[in-house]
């Protein structure tokens, strides 16, 4: 039929010889089916690692933030490193789902559902450092203008810290939101096909009724794009947003005004290292290959040269211009020759090895098509990510104006351990959807079996030649 | 005693689907409902519905965001508390406004993707716990399923079979 063709020099989506009933299959399958060993183990190591994090966190409010290493001249340290670093990661998230949907690429149906999970369990990880940084957490409400007793004293909507709130709680919630209603046909898929009580009765709960009658179909769609036309602005603003944390201050090495595109491309550039990471276990362990194929890795590894490259260049220019100026002050900065040989010379030369010099081998088609050197530049990549936002912070702010306040910053390891424990609940939260959810939008994917699955790919080039 | 019957076909494969329904629309028999596991692309047009309006829906509730998110900056900053803050006096909203962009464009998209999530559940009579709508649980895993409502089940069930369906299913209704 006109309407399933695709041309045949494009790459098969789905590989292996399926039917709509076989994708049911084995999307199911893992929902179904007891959890293995290698799930038992990863789960219990992410437990400890939460439970150890949230014991951090609670000697943290209960002693003040005086248990992280930050002193009076560095006053941001890892708390907002982090923060930046999974609010980053969370962007590629969005960035399959709604940017991909409205461009048509059809390679981003196998990822997309993993990709949001990941974006909003990253964003309930990035959540947790600015308001245990508030200190006094009871009180964290005051950050949204609700009229109070106190006259009503009001947040400052001049402040880019409350344009933050605004972006991060907005990102949340729609990204929530758009995850769901994307969630529901196939939440009924596995209602349908729940054979014991409780499963039947979790999945009706979850599926809301959802019959999949045409004029419902329509509206599923209507409502696909325009959340997609509006995740799409957001996702953009949201990281714009955090980098104004740091732009529209007057801190050598924040204000700059290169800061949002750069921010941006270096979240796309993480965010799409650490979907990697996770998928690359998720399609073994869930045994997704012929879903998440060697195809999709790749086209996901050039995302990751495009998006690398734009932080490439912002590095550059960051460097020449810190030169160029001839300031002193501009010497200090995280991307200037005083970085690279000053006391942080480690940090700043592990942001260029890892950010810079190891993902330029994707260049490489036998690199990026490569599991292996796939699985480890993605953990290089996410490593060079944290330093890039470690210099931004720690490394500006240790040289200040006055020298007699230069200092270094020393980690806790109260600090270490929120850090960690935020690893383990986001590894948890993942495991847990990998477990319960349909890890791959089965409804979407069905529509381009027959344009990209390998057998009617197979079978329209008989008929065309 | 009503002689209407609820007849249901269920096809196999979404081309046997959209045959059979240009074959009901040739003969003018009105088809109640079909439900798909997947949006079959053009069913929509061959069961002539109409466009929906959530789109539009969508586009109010994103002017009633912005103009919240206005009204928030202006009372907050300039009306009920204005204060001179880092040299920048709170004069009037408009010469304000730059710096309240962020909040007034979330606000905007946060009314806009929300409620319109909120609408279509509305629409569709989708709540939590709600009953499965589909009368045959395969047709949200490979089948496709035609509803009628009528009292000549003999030519449909006849046209059914001829456009390769797989099985049909009379109940009163």
């Amino acid at each position: 039929m006109s309407g399933h063709y695709e041309a045949p020099i494009r790459e098969p989506l789905i590989i292996g010889h399926k039917t709509y009933h076989d994708i049911s299959n084995d999307i199911a399958r893992p929902i179904e089916e007891r959890a293995g060993k290698l799930w038992w183990v990863s789960i219990y190591v992410a437990l400890i690692l939460f439970i150890y994090g949230f014991g951090c966190i609670a000697y943290t409010i209960g002693t003040g933030i005086g248990a992280w290493g930050l002193n009076r001249t560095i006053n941001w340290g890892w708390d907002i490193t982090n923060f930046v670093w999974w609010v980053g990661i969370g962007h590629a998230g969005t960035l399959i789902s709604a940017v991909l949907l409205l461009f048509r690429q059809r390679w981003r149906m196998s990822v997309n559902r993993s990709a949001e999970a990941m974006t909003i369990f990253a964003v309930v990880q990035a959540a947790i450092f600015p308001v245990i940084h508030m200190g006094r957490v009871w009180v964290g409400y005051w950050v949204f203008p609700l009229p109070n007793q106190f006259g009503s004293v009001w947040p400052n909507f001049n402040s880019p810290l409350l344009w933050d709130v605004f972006a991060i709680s907005t990102y949340f919630s729609v990204s929530t939101v758009f995850w769901f209603m994307g969630l529901i046909p196939d939440f009924a898929m596995i209602r349908d096909r729940a054979k014991t009580p409780w499963t039947k009765k979790i999945y009706t709960f979850l599926s809301f009724g959802w019959g999949g009658k045409a004029k419902h179909w329509q509206r599923f769609e209507e409502l696909s794009l325009v959340l997609a036309g509006l995740a799409t602005p957001l996702v953009f603003s949201v990281h714009t947003t955090v980098s104004f944390d740091f732009a529209t201050s007057v801190i050598k090495g924040w204000h700059s005004t290169i800061y949002p595109p750069y921010f941006v491309a270096g979240a796309i550039f993480s965010g799409f290292a650490m979907v990697q990471t996770l998928l690359l276990v998720a399609r073994k362990v869930c045994h997704l290959e012929e879903y998440i194929t060697i195809y999709h890795i790749e086209i996901m590894n050039i995302v990751i040269i495009l998006t690398g490259g734009i932080v490439t260049v912002a590095y550059g220019t960051e460097y020449f211009i810190g030169w160029y100026s001839g300031s002193r002050y501009e010497d200090f900065t995280y991307l200037s020759p005083g970085a690279a040989t000053g006391p942080y010379w480690w940090a700043f030369w592990a942001l260029i090895t890892c950010n810079l010099i190891i993902p330029a081998s994707f260049w490489f088609k036998k690199v990026r098509t490569n599991i292996t050197a796939t699985f480890i530049i993605a953990l290089v990549i996410n490593i060079g990510m944290w330093f890039e936002r470690f210099d931004i912070i720690v490394l500006n702010l240790s040289r200040d104006y006055l020298p007699s306040s230069w200092t270094m910053f020393k980690p806790t390891i109260i600090d270490v351990g929120v850090y960690l424990g935020t690893i383990g609940f986001f590894s948890t939260l993942f495991l847990l959807y990998a477990r319960t959810f349909p890890v791959i939008a089965q409804a979407e994917l069905k529509t381009i079996l027959k344009m990209s699955g390998k057998t009617y790919k197979a079978k329209e080039g008989d008929e065309h030649h | 005693m009503s002689t209407i019957k609820k007849i249901f076909g269920l096809y196999g494969d979404d081309d046997d689907l959209m045959n059979g329904v240009k074959a009901f629309n040739a003969k003018g028999i009105a088809i109640a409902e079909v439900y798909t596991p997947f949006p079959v692309h053009g069913l929509d047009v061959a069961l002539g519905l109409k466009k929906t309006r959530i789109s539009d829906a969508a586009y109010i509730y994103a002017v009633y965001g912005l103009t919240l998110g206005s009204v928030l900056t202006w009372y907050v900053m300039n009306f009920d508390w204005p204060q001179d803050i880092g040299g920048k006096p709170s004069f009037s909203w408009f010469t304000n406004m730059p710096a309240f962009v962020v909040p007034m464009f979330e606000l905007m998209v946060f009314c806009a993707a929300h409620m319109m999530s909120i609408t279509f559940l509305v629409r569709n009579k989708m709540y939590p716990f709600c009953p499965p709508q589909n009368p045959d649980p395969r047709t949200t895993d490979d089948k496709f399923m035609i509803e009628f409502l009528s009292d000549d089940v003999e030519s449909i069930k006849k046209l059914l079979v001829e456009t390769g369906v797989e099985e049909i299913t009379i109940k009163d209704a």
